[in-house]
């Protein structure tokens, strides 16, 4: 039996990625911690929440968390910032002039990558960066990696004083297994900011002579990739092929190929070439197996080493032992298992908005009107795309919708002459990134409506708070932006600052339809809470009387899972033409009683079978 | 100690508690000494999406992931979702699916249909088919959580340990976070226990799986 395995059992604990993460920055001492959430990488900093002795935020976005954690390592702390692939994109600003002033305390980014995409908009390889910013990487393949790895990085990050990064995946992030606890925290104390402008304030005059330090640090951690534990070859009894891997790809290799010889580089960047020269030279022919983009594949072959890589795996994706098999076992010449039985032909359930969300009201108003290009962003409300509504046109990056929506009405072509163009934005993306975008096109005189969907929370990664919700990280209470105060500041003018209950439907499709044949811009804010956060209030169900409802199927367009069709019946119509009806019901196990979806029926059949009063006086309510 | 690694994939749909009930075989294995390894697959949707978790223990555990044709063990938590993931399963292996039948609203407003017959299907696969339904115990036991445990209890006489060990692990959780709850679970595991023992035959000829 593995060694691991015999470890005492009480510290034997069954850890995500995430939470590894967490206690091992923890036992590192570290003190100040900071991100933005996003899947899969939210679970760190709500872990490290969880330990009073550290101070952790949600930053509002990933550029700010970094540079809090840049302003913590030069006051001598150690310090966190944790984000998914994309918050790389965002905060590369600072991180690559950081990497080249160095840092103080440990400073450590750890980057989720969301290979597979589960909850993304695209798949990076967060690798490049290391490259690209002269920051060693380092690969855990599993929790008890990232566990251990996080405590390394920081103690590398203050030898070398460089930020290291820490490269994680979906499948180590939300993989739980077990986790061998060793230690508790080592307190650490800062020193304080040690002011020296010639290290820090970098002018140009001050950042050329840092140019050849950096290359010099990336020299000796060369070295360091050459005779580091981290970087291990295990030797194979059948060396027909050697495997170059890191990160997770790892245990999926082990799993497929037990005997193959295989050179595990949990130190990745930057790579051990000399290492990978002895090991190719050990087996006949070499296979890079990492996710997801040909980096150390192309580095090996640039050293002069034959290598097998991309031109067998896909370049996206997972390598997983499904995907390796059938790629690599025709190398050996061998057959691999098929599955024995093909994939069945079930129905999809493609992800869709919970009963009584507060985006409903919106996409029900905005899927009503005809002649609108409608510019979405980052969250929940993206789902608007499909359906029912049908009701959302583009969505690339965090505030991008605002920005966009300008760019498009500034570019009109000529079918788009008579089209209104309305950006859809939820409160914390709003915050993150779209303020921006918003300030930009008041200042250059654009005529966008603008949707701010606040359900006062990040509904999509969970339903966190930002400095929106009124509440911090730690769930305490905090000083709340005041949205319409906002925009107003920002240059919209305050009559067209609107605030709307969502779920006022004729009231939302009449302030949609009027607000986008406006001249000028406008700012309509919705005010309902998303509906799976404490902060929503539960109602009596409703129901529809079977009676009444004469099949018209309008309450189905709202979208509300909680309304399905109960029967079809084709009917023929006066004219002769033959006409579908559509009975609909309510799940009033699902029905959370939001009393959105009475509107839509005419002949009256959704009722609230025991009334109860509810505070409904919120109409449109002009601003100032 | 078995040598090999037991596979058990838990499926069903986002809110219905399938990485919970993943959860506590992981941590109940971990607790016998195996190295455990569980992996989710869940995309965007928090409500209502496709779930399916894996659990993987054995002396030691590489990938998280289960292989198509590689579960041992399959729980349905919902019957569709059972006869999704069946291409999951070993020629030999055993599903303990719930009967119960969840329509999405892309099947609901008529854009696919539903499975008529997915216990049928399952079963003349020539798999071990134990189904049921779980909903209607938790109803007799007047609390519709308590399914999580049915199909738990369901499992445990399949399991490389004891029942009453997943039991108790189940059960203590109980007494230490919502001690009311701690003696309907023992009940509801008992009564999943028992209902899992009935196989579901095929009334089909054998099929070429
Ligand atoms: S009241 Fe209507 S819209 Fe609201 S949750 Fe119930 S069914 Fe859905
Ligand atoms: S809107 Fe009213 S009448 Fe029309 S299908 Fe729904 S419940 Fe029936």
């Amino acid at each position: 039996m593995n060694a691991v395995v015999n470890a005492q059992i009480e510290s034997r604990h069954l850890l995500s990625g995430n939470e590894a993460v967490a206690r091992a920055a923890w036992e590192a001492g570290v003190r100040v911690a900071a991100a933005y959430p996003g899947t899969p990488a939210t679970e760190i900093l709500e872990n490290l929440a969880l330990y009073p002795d550290i101070h952790s935020e949600w930053s509002v976005n990933e550029k700010v968390a970094v540079e809090v954690a840049i302003g913590a390592s030069l006051a001598g702390s150690r310090a966190l910032a944790a984000m998914k692939h994309v918050g790389m994109n965002v905060a590369s600003d600072a991180f690559m002039t950081q990497s080249l002033a160095g840092v103080v305390g440990g400073l450590i980014i750890v980057v989720a990558d969301d290979v597979g995409l589960s909850s993304s908009q695209n798949e990076q390889d967060s690798r490049y960066w290391g490259r690209f910013g002269h920051m060693p990487i380092l690969e855990p393949a599993d929790s008890q990696e990232a566990y251990q790895m996080v405590k390394r990085a920081f103690a590398l990050s203050e030898e070398y004083e460089t930020p290291v990064i820490v490269r994680m995946t979906t499948r180590v992030c939300h993989v739980k297994a077990m986790v061998i606890i060793e230690g508790d925290r080592i307190e650490r104390h800062a020193a304080g900011f040690q002011k020296n402008p010639q290290r820090w304030v970098m002018t140009p005059a001050n950042a050329k002579p840092r140019l050849p330090v950096m290359h010099e640090r990336d020299r000796k951690l060369r070295e360091l990739s050459e005779t580091i534990d981290l970087n291990a070859a295990s030797t194979g009894s059948d060396r027909r092929i050697g495997f170059v891997t890191s990160g997770p790809a790892f245990m999926h290799l082990r799993e497929t190929f037990p005997n193959a010889p295989v050179l595990k580089l949990g130190f990745s960047h930057p790579a051990p070439l000399d290492k990978i020269r002895d090991f190719a030279a050990q087996v006949d022919t070499l296979v890079v197996v990492e996710e997801t983009e040909p980096l150390l594949e192309t580095e090996i072959r640039a050293a002069g080493l034959a290598v097998r890589g991309k031109d067998i795996l896909p370049r996206f994706g997972e390598l997983a032992p499904s995907v390796l098999r059938p790629a690599i076992k025709p190398l050996l010449g061998e057959p691999y298992p098929v599955p024995a039985r093909s994939q069945t032909d079930i129905f999809p359930r493609p992800p869709t908005m919970c009963a009584s969300c507060p985006h409903l009201g919106p996409y029900f108003a905005l899927s009503h009107i005809r002649n609108l290009n409608i510019i979405g962003d980052i969250g929940c409300y993206t789902l608007g795309a499909g359906h029912p509504w049908n009701a959302l046109d583009t969505c690339i990056s965090m505030g991008a919708s605002l920005s966009m929506a300008h760019g498009m009405d500034k570019g009109r072509g000529e079918s788009d002459a008579k089209k209104s163009i309305v950006a859809v934005i939820g409160d914390s993306t709003f915050l993150h990134m779209g303020m921006q975008g918003l300030l930009n096109m008041i200042y250059n005189r654009g005529n966008i409506t603008v949707l701010l969907l606040d359900n006062r929370s990040v509904g999509m990664t969970g339903g966190q708070e930002n400095p929106g919700t009124g509440q911090d990280l730690h769930g305490l209470p905090a000083p709340r932006v005041d949205f319409a105060k906002l925009v107003e500041a920002l240059g919209v003018r305050p009559e067209r600052i609107r605030l709307v209950d969502p779920y006022e439907l004729p009231t939302m499709v009449k302030l949609v339809r009027e607000e986008t044949k406006m001249a000028e811009p406008s700012v309509n804010i919705t005010n309902r809470p998303c509906s799976l956060t404490d902060r929503f209030e539960h109602l009596k169900p409703y129901t529809v009387i079977d009676d009444k409802c004469t099949g018209c199927g309008n309450c189905i367009d709202l979208g509300c899972p909680a309304i399905f069709v109960a029967r079809r019946e084709t009917v023929t119509a006066k004219n002769g033409k033959s006409k579908e009806l559509v009975f609909a019901r309510i799940d009033n196990n699902a029905c959370t009683g939001c009393h959105m979806c009475v509107e839509t029926c005419a002949p009256e059949a959704i009722i609230q079978p025991q009334p109860q009063l509810k505070d409904r006086v919120i109409r449109i309510q002009p601003h100032a | 100690m078995p040598e090999s690694v037991l596979n058990i994939l838990v499926v069903g749909i986002g809110g219905q508690g399938v990485m919970t009930a993943a959860e506590m075989l992981a941590r109940t294995a971990l607790s016998q000494g195996y190295d455990v390894k569980k992996t989710e697959v869940a995309g965007m949707a928090q409500r209502g999406g496709v779930v399916s978790s894996h659990v993987r223990f054995g002396p030691k555990v590489y990938s998280p992931q289960i292989n198509p044709g590689e579960a041992d063990l399959l729980i349905g938590f919902e019957v569709a979702e059972s006869l999704r993931w069946l291409p999951y399963l070993r020629l030999t292996g055993v599903a303990m699916v719930n009967t119960l039948r969840i329509a999405p609203p892309v099947v609901s407003v008529g854009l696919y249909d539903y499975p008529a017959d997915p216990i049928g299907e399952l079963a003349a696969a020539g798999i071990e088919v134990h189904a049921f339904d779980a909903g209607a115990i938790a109803g007799e036991l007047g609390n519709l959580k308590l399914v999580n445990t049915i199909m738990l209890g369901a499992i445990s006489d399949h399991l490389p340990f004891p029942a009453e060990i997943l039991k108790a692990n189940i059960v203590e959780g109980f007494r230490a976070y919502k001690p009311k709850l701690a003696d309907i679970n023992a009940q509801a595991f008992d009564a999943g226990r028992e209902a899992g023992h009935v196989k579901t035959l095929s009334d089909r000829p054998a099929a070429n799986a």
